[in-house]
């Protein structure tokens, strides 16, 4: 496309704009999502004004062009304040899409004596406005990816939760398989909260576990490693017969940790550690 | 050249460190405190590393070497107040400085090492400094 | 495999202890800004530390360049590290737990190496070391 095309549709700016609203009043689909004829005209002022400031005679064959920056960030700007009205991608998409119709009709009317050149731009604009219909349609895409992720997070800081038993104890129970993306949450959770509750002692209990194989006796190791780092001690609990079975079968050593086969009893040893005793009352008062 | 200062608390000596250490520096820190722990008898060194925001395999080494020689020299060292993330990076890093005793703060460190030494009485350190 | 999002690569050169210290600070930073978390920060700046230091032992110093990376959405650290020391005779070795030739523990290579995601190693005896480090935000 010639320069000179690029500065002709520059200055029927308003021509485009009329063209481009009152097509998009008439379409079905401007239902109550616009509250006013007003608003629709604002935005979509802005919108094309951002795409006729952008687009060069250079840039219009190359969207990754670094001074195109700016429009791309209005069209992802817009998606995301659009999707938060309700829009649906679709009519986001069919709305920068539009926006091609009414371009494309002014821009046969500018150029009325050279029907190549008339043939060349129709293509170029309308690889453009496609284009930037894509980058809409990635933008909201990455949204949804976010909140996923974030999702994802949050899953696993609640997989996760760290206990107070009693003052200087904390537990955390492990539901689910021990990986290595997850033991780096438990140890970061369950260190943070040692350091939090200045606790001495930290249960782990994993009758959730549904298996213990080498690599996840590994990061129990790792985890009961770095806990000592501290200053702190831990004991593994929930121990189930057949996770015994197989520890021995694989030949799996975890005889330099503290391990107990339920709550209650890790529980008990704690208690012991700290030098408490836990007694029934009514016993205590007889005692008396 | 700068130092770390080393602080008398009784029998036991602390030291705070209170900034990254460059190798040279840590090295004084080595020699400082073995001499200081021969020349007061010291039966306890306490290294508060909680402003560290790493332990690297040479920091590593220094801690074991001032745990091993202090141990000759009759004190048992405690490492205290390591930061979670410095302790996670140093059991992945292979370094579970196996040879020293740890605490939460310096206030169990010192509660750990008492507790050690049952043998003599714990009147004398309070007014010792 | 690596993109570069910005023209935001910067070089350190260490020749001084205390360089070791002014990289790694300066390294944190960079992670700090890209929003890596704090456990993944330190295992950063710890291997940045042993790789910094062996440069300091084995080869008198070289240099550190530093670079903002993006994987699809993820963004990451990587850096380099580049001597014009005596090289390394054999790799395989040097990334053995425990192997020095007797200047360090033994733990530089290949505990720096467990503490990044992605780590390339290319020397050749006479001219010199680089390696190539890089750390996911959440890796």
């Amino acid at each position: 496309m010639t320069r000179n095309i690029v500065t002709a549709l520059q200055e029927n700016q308003d021509r485009i704009l009329d063209q481009w609203v009152n097509q998009r009043e008439l379409s079905e689909d401007f239902g109550g999502n616009f509250n006013s004829f007003d608003d629709l005209k604002a935005q979509s002022s802005e919108l094309l004004t951002a795409v006729l400031e952008n687009m060069t005679a250079e840039n219009i064959t190359d969207l990754y062009a670094s001074d195109l920056e700016p429009l791309i960030e209005y069209v992802s700007g817009l998606t995301l304040s659009r999707a938060k009205q309700g829009f649906s991608p679709r009519e986001t998409a069919t709305y920068i899409f539009s926006l091609k119709d009414a371009l494309l009709k002014v821009l046969g009317e500018l150029i009325t004596e050279d029907p190549k050149e008339l043939y060349r731009s129709t293509l170029e604009i309308s690889k453009f406005i496609d284009n930037i219909g894509i980058v809409s349609f990635e933008t909201f895409i990455r949204g949804r990816e976010e909140v996923i992720l974030g999702q994802a997070d949050e899953m696993a800081e609640l997989s996760t939760p760290v206990i107070k038993v009693w003052e200087g104890i904390i537990a955390m129970p492990i539901i689910g398989t021990l990986d290595s993306a997850r033991t780096q949450v438990v140890m970061e959770n369950l260190l943070q909260g040692i350091v939090e509750t200045e606790s001495s002692i930290a249960i782990l209990d994993i009758s959730g576990v549904p298996a213990v194989d080498s690599l996840v006796a590994q990061h129990l190791i790792k985890t009961v490693n770095a806990i000592r780092l501290l200053g702190a001690d831990c004991v593994i609990s929930g121990i189930r017969p057949e996770i015994a079975q197989t520890v021995v079968h694989l030949g799996i050593d975890l005889s330099k940790m503290v391990t107990k086969a339920t709550l209650a009893s890790a529980l008990r040893y704690a208690y012991g550690i700290l030098q408490l005793e836990v007694r029934k009352a009514g016993k205590e008062k007889s005692n008396l | 050249m700068e130092r770390i200062p080393i602080l008398k608390m009784g029998k036991f000596l602390l030291v705070t460190i209170q900034v990254d250490l460059y190798d040279r520096l840590a090295l004084t820190l080595e020699e400082d405190l073995i001499q200081m722990v021969h020349k007061t008898g010291a039966r306890g060194v306490l290294i508060d590393i909680s402003a560290l925001s790493i332990v690297d395999s040479f920091m590593g080494k220094i801690i074991g070497n001032i745990a091993a020689m202090s141990s000759i020299l009759d004190a048992e060292t405690v490492v205290v107040g390591m930061q979670p993330a410095v302790a996670i990076t140093l059991i992945e890093l292979g370094l579970p400085l196996s040879g020293v005793h740890t605490a939460l703060n310096v206030e169990r460190g010192m509660a750990l090492l008492a507790a050690r030494m049952p043998e003599e009485t714990d009147s004398e350190d309070v007014d010792d400094d | 495999m690596w993109t570069t999002t910005n023209q935001n690569k910067e070089q350190l050169s260490i020749l001084h202890d205390r360089d070791v210290i002014i990289c790694r600070n300066r390294i944190k930073e960079v992670a700090v800004k890209i929003g890596m978390g704090i456990v993944n920060q330190t295992k950063l700046i710890t291997a940045v530390s042993e790789l910094a230091r062996n440069m300091l032992i084995y080869a008198g110093g070289g240099n550190v360049i530093v670079e903002v990376v993006a994987r699809g959405r993820e963004q990451g650290v990587k850096i380099v590290f580049e001597d014009k020391g005596p090289g390394i005779q054999d790799i395989a070795k040097a990334m053995q737990d425990g192997f020095t030739t007797g200047k360090s523990m033994g733990m530089g290579l290949p505990g720096a190496k467990r503490l990044v995601s992605e780590f390339n190693i290319e020397s050749t005896v006479g001219k010199g070391t680089t390696i190539k480090i890089v750390k996911w935000k959440n890796g």
